[in-house]
């Protein structure tokens, strides 16, 4: 099932201010493909996720399209978002999944309770097994488990329901070099099986063991889109450039700068102030063919 | 020389440290790397003179360590910086009061503060936000500068940078490596990405291994 996303906006309305958080974002991911969102903290890819899913709060206005199959997720109304979206279309891998479990119940309960609800006739030890983890690994509470056993858990809650799409929020945050490695290579496994993986995150080095495309975001836009091993070689966008010249395996320069508030974006490029190739045609916004610069 | 020799500790029945050794010598940047629950980020609680270990000594430029308490007077030529922003630092605080706050507390005039927040690229009208209203970068950089505020003769990191994006982490790296420079500290830099750290030590990497009879958590 291919995910479509077309000119989608989130603006959160606070008193005094509006925060653009995602602007007219578009990209497509099929199935079988894995695409990995990237950009610094506080850049819109989170809520761009949980848009997906409808778990955005009460003031957050959304615009636009997401088409997962013929269904508009944005569109649609809570009652399909739950009934049949949620863990059934979109299975979602969060962010520390040792916080995300609950700490007063085993591993077990909760598997058992999420197929329950789902209605899958599969059973919480098949389901274990096949992410990784023995039968007697979910008589353990949460705090029991190390970190690779928590991720495997969340892992295997998110595919509970069988779902085509897997969005991933950060999956790497605070795991060590080898569980990132075998994190990422639980989540190409499940492109290989032919579900599409949406993988948010700002570890690079992870995307690109991973992904097979790259959106980078900046400042609530997609800024450039491209296929990864691609990107990797050679980022045309001058952020992207600038974010893998900071990896300590490359130049391990910063960029300069800081990113701007997304209260109050210039109607230009929003990395203008940044960029060191920036000119009075950067005051207009550039348009996203691949990359969104007009001296790329 | 910042230096633990045989250092031990343990939580409950759980030995966290078994004899470790290691020292930070003034103007190097020692990188000290292992996998999550090795006891890296109790090694840097030792050593910033927060948690007393139960066997081994720990010395400061030559003087063995002996008092633990919340006014031990050495305290102050150890700076830490946290691997995550948002659990150290007072929610109430303003982003400058962070910075501020260690200039208050011994009573030193406070202009050192602004300074540092213009080194770390926190800009005036950040001062008056609280925590929640800036981003985990931005919250980094304050702690840093706080780091900084004393002049600490060490710095240890822990896990500074594993929350943060390449450009942030290369910032913040930048900046405590010019404070290295014009100060010959000394800094204890820990991290599981042996990347990182093979790039920012100045010797090699230490590794610290999980003590054997600790049961797997």
């Amino acid at each position: 099932m291919t995910l479509r996303v077309e000119g989608l906006s989130v603006r959160f309305h606070l008193p005094g201010a509006v925060v653009h958080a995602v602007t007219d974002a578009a990209f497509e991911l099929r199935e079988g493909r894995c695409l990995a969102l990237v950009g610094e903290s506080g850049c819109g890819k989170s809520v761009m996720a949980h848009a997906l899913l409808g778990l955005l709060p009460g003031n957050a206005v959304v615009t636009g399209h997401a088409w997962l199959g013929s269904l508009d997720l944005v569109a649609a109304p809570e009652r399909v978002l739950a009934g049949q979206v949620r863990g059934r279309r979109v299975g979602l891998i969060p962010q520390s999944p040792a916080a995300h479990l609950t700490p007063v119940r085993t591993a077990r309960a909760q598997l058992a309770e999420t197929l329950r609800e789902l209605g899958g006739g599969q059973s919480p030890d098949a389901l274990a097994r096949r992410a990784g983890l023995r039968p007697d690994d979910l008589d353990r509470y949460p705090h029991q488990l190390s970190g690779g056993m928590a991720q495997r858990v969340a892992n295997a809650l998110a595919l509970a329901g069988d779902p085509p799409l897997v969005i991933a929020d950060e999956p790497t945050t605070g795991l060590d070099r080898p569980l990132v490695e075998s994190t990422m290579a639980e989540l190409r496994r499940l492109c290989d099986e032919g579900r599409a993986v949406l993988i948010i995150t700002h570890d690079l080095r992870a995307a690109e063991q991973v992904a097979d495309d790259v959106a980078v975001m900046y400042a609530g836009r997609v800024v450039e889109l491209a296929e990864a091993r691609t990107f990797f070689a050679r980022p045309r966008h001058p952020y992207a450039q600038g974010l893998l010249d900071a990896l300590p395996s490359r130049a391990f320069t910063p960029i300069p700068g800081d990113p701007p508030e997304l209260t109050c974006l210039p109607d230009g490029c929003a990395f203008l102030p940044r960029c060191s190739r920036a000119t009075s045609r950067c005051e207009e916004l550039p348009p996203l063919n691949g990359v969104a610069c007009h001296h790329a | 020389m910042l230096e633990a020799v045989d250092v031990t500790l343990s939580y409950g029945r759980r030995t966290v440290l078994d004899r470790v050794s290691v020292s930070v010598r003034p103007g190097e940047v020692l990188g000290l790397a292992g996998p999550s629950g090795c006891g890296k980020s109790t090694l840097a609680r030792v050593l910033a003179l927060l948690l007393r270990p139960s066997g081994g000594a720990v010395t400061l430029d030559g003087r063995p360590v002996s008092r633990w308490r919340h006014r031990a007077p050495h305290r102050t030529s150890i700076g830490l910086v946290f691997q995550q922003p948002r659990l150290a630092v007072d929610p109430r605080f303003t982003l400058f009061d962070v910075i501020a706050e260690p200039l208050r507390a011994t009573r030193r005039p406070l202009e050192r503060a602004h300074r540092l927040a213009a080194e770390l690229g926190l800009t005036p009208e950040l001062f008056t936000r609280r925590p929640h209203e800036v981003s985990d970068g931005q919250l980094q950089r304050a702690c840093v500068a706080r780091a900084l505020a004393l002049e600490p003769r060490y710095l240890i990191c822990d896990e500074m940078t594993t929350m943060l994006d390449a450009s942030t982490q290369a910032h913040l790296v930048a900046r405590i490596e010019d404070y290295r420079a014009s100060t010959g500290a000394g800094v204890l830099a820990i991290s599981h990405d042996t990347e990182l750290l093979d790039r920012w030590s100045t010797g090699t990497v230490h590794t610290l291994n999980q003590p054997e009879e600790s049961p797997r958590t």
